[in-house]
């Protein structure tokens, strides 16, 4: 009987430190939950942070003529930065159309020559070229283009851009199209597809909504860099759409603005900001749809099989 | 290897089976199934060698069911007959192999056209993401370049999902995506668009590993009304199935063809002691 009880009482004991281990445990458990919470919000601050300090600052200049009207001069009340929006759509437009299908093809090469010797040097350079500081792409478009042309155009400071947006289209595009299934690619080649009817129709095809998601990004950065366009499309305060002419670019009139000494236009400094910071919001949510699309469509499709049978 | 039998030759060429599918122009067949014969075929990945010396003959119109372990070279071997085991980096192979009489494996020969003959279904469903169940089966004759022989696209297509068993099923979805289709649909999407160029031969690497008994036993099904009019080449893991859709069974074991012969005869009395031991199920 004795026995019985001493049992149960070290069964108690036992039972009371695992009880205290398992509420150690779920102490340390919420401490670190509390603390992932803390660094959650910490990220978020800054753009909070942001946001409210643009409202507060270009409330005041933003409004319909911000969109539609020209610059005024100082003192004088309204205008807007049109030639700057539509300055840096161009620009992004330019820098687009060279950088994106540049960097396509750089990446499908990556991924379907990945072993060669060539292919480990073109990696490495667009490495190193996404890692490079955004002014010395300026400076390199000024030396390719501004110095021989002579004057300041749109076109250099889309081919600095562009340059900012090939490495990261690149390996984004590398990266998607190994991800498209072996088998995928074998049906088609034993279908008879030749291999580059395979990489167009095929791998492109599958890979196209991640390499579009990773373009969407690329050019979202792009648009926001001042750094390259500073010595290249120099920024303009009268309408211009010629690409062979400096242009205007939402940045550099920021940056131009909010130097200046008027109130007036400050005010419209953060209002720009603000402008491009939507922009940009919006980009990003374009490339989220594209990548969800990219996702209902990978889910669909076969797990990738390496395991082949030999 | 001495036991291989003499067994090709006692197997015969079954009647090509008449037209049993639903499909009503299904008649419609330019091509004659040819012979396909492999001769001391080795398979290399690099220095390994995954299929030794291998010799096949597989006579027009008949199901030729590859058995053996996983690892055994089977696949290697199917991929060997339209050439794709190549468009693996450092995969090569060497030997012969000859349909109808021509050698495949000449300098002559290209990879891309002979496949355009050759149709080959993979273990899991392929269909292709971005496409349509129509334009599924449809790339292979837009990528061989004679969509307009005669005939339209449209009729080829949905004779090809006739013949692949699929046709009432998708008759009102043709348009929509291919990955809405169940896997054993997919499957059979996958055989549609292999027919769909009107091979001579067809290759079958497992193609019922991923499906579900209902789904295999359609496979298995269209397979049976296929013989006569492609020959047809199957890899399984799967000694019932091979016992009950071929008219031959090979069995390979690390590479090495052990031993062909009718179906029948090798299941029932196998003149090689390693055939028996897997085909009693002592390993593998």
């Amino acid at each position: 009987m004795s026995s019985e009880i001493a049992l149960a009482g070290a069964r108690a004991v036992r039972d009371a430190q695992r009880l205290r281990t398992v509420h150690a445990r779920r102490r340390v458990g919420a401490l670190l939950t509390v603390l992932t919470w803390c660094a959650a919000v910490l990220a978020v601050i800054p753009l909070l942070a942001i946001l409210v300090h643009l409202l507060v600052g270009g409330a005041s200049a933003l409004s319909f003529d911000l969109f539609t009207k020209m610059p005024s001069p100082p003192g004088v009340a309204g205008g807007g930065m049109a030639n700057a929006i539509v300055g840096t759509m161009i620009l992004v437009g330019i820098a687009s159309l060279f950088g994106v299908p540049v960097g396509v093809g750089a990446g499908l090469f990556l991924a379907e020559r990945g072993g060669t010797r060539l292919a480990e040097v073109v990696r490495f350079v667009a490495d190193v070229l996404s890692g490079l500081p955004s002014i010395v792409l300026g400076i390199f478009a000024w030396e390719l283009i501004v110095r021989p042309s002579g004057h300041f155009s749109a076109l250099a400071g889309g081919v600095a851009l562009g340059l900012l947006i090939i490495p990261l289209v690149t390996r984004a595009t590398e990266e998607m199209v190994k991800l498209v299934p072996t088998p995928l690619v074998e049906s088609a080649l034993a279908l008879g597809f030749p291999r580059w009817r395979t990489s167009l129709v095929i791998v492109l095809r599958t890979a196209m909504p991640g390499i579009v998601t990773a373009a969407l990004v690329a050019i979202a950065r792009a648009a926001g860099e001042t750094a390259p366009l500073l010595f290249t499309a120099f920024g303009n305060a009268y309408w211009s759409i010629d690409p062979t002419k400096p242009i205007a670019a939402l940045p550099l009139q920021i940056f131009a603005y909010a130097l200046s000494p008027y109130d007036d236009w400050r005010a419209k400094a953060w209002a720009g900001a603000l402008v491009l910071l939507l922009l940009i919001t919006l980009m990003s949510l374009l490339a989220r749809s594209v990548l969800r699309a990219r996702q209902s469509l990978m889910r669909g499709m076969a797990p990738r099989a390496e395991d082949l049978d030999d | 290897m001495t036991e291989r039998a003499t067994a090709s030759s006692t197997v015969s060429a079954p009647v090509p089976a008449q037209s049993t599918s639903q499909h009503p122009t299904n008649t419609a067949r330019r091509h004659v199934a040819p012979r396909v014969v492999l001769q001391n075929l080795v398979a290399r990945y690099g220095s390994r060698v995954a299929v030794r010396d291998v010799s096949l003959d597989c006579q027009p119109g008949i199901v030729t069911a590859i058995i053996g372990p996983s690892g055994c070279g089977k696949s290697t071997l199917l991929r060997c007959v339209n050439r794709l085991h190549e468009s693996v980096p450092g995969a090569s192979a060497s030997g012969s192999v000859r349909i109808d009489g021509d050698e495949i494996y000449t300098r002559t020969v290209d990879p891309i056209r002979l496949r355009r003959r050759i149709g080959m279904v993979f273990q899991r469903p392929t269909p292709f993401p971005t496409l349509s169940v129509f334009e599924n089966v449809a790339a292979g004759i837009r990528a061989a370049g004679d969509a307009d022989r005669g005939e339209t696209l449209q009729t080829r297509v949905e004779r090809a999902l006739g013949r692949a068993g699929l046709w009432e099923e998708v008759r009102d979805r043709l348009h929509g995506s291919a990955l809405a289709l169940s896997g054993g649909q997919q499957q059979r999407l996958c055989i549609a668009r292999a027919l769909a160029v009107e091979p001579q031969v067809l290759l079958l690497d497992e193609p019922t590993a991923s499906l579900d008994p209902l789904g295999t036993q359609r496979i298995e099904e269209l397979v049976y009304e296929l013989r006569g009019t492609v020959t047809v080449i199957i890899v399984t893991h799967n000694m019932q199935q091979a016992a009950r859709i071929s008219d031959v069974t090979a069995f390979m074991l690390e590479g090495e063809l052990v031993e062909h012969s009718a179906t029948r005869a090798l299941f029932t009395t196998p003149q090689d002691q390693r055939t028996e031991a897997y085909v009693t199920g002592r390993f593998g």
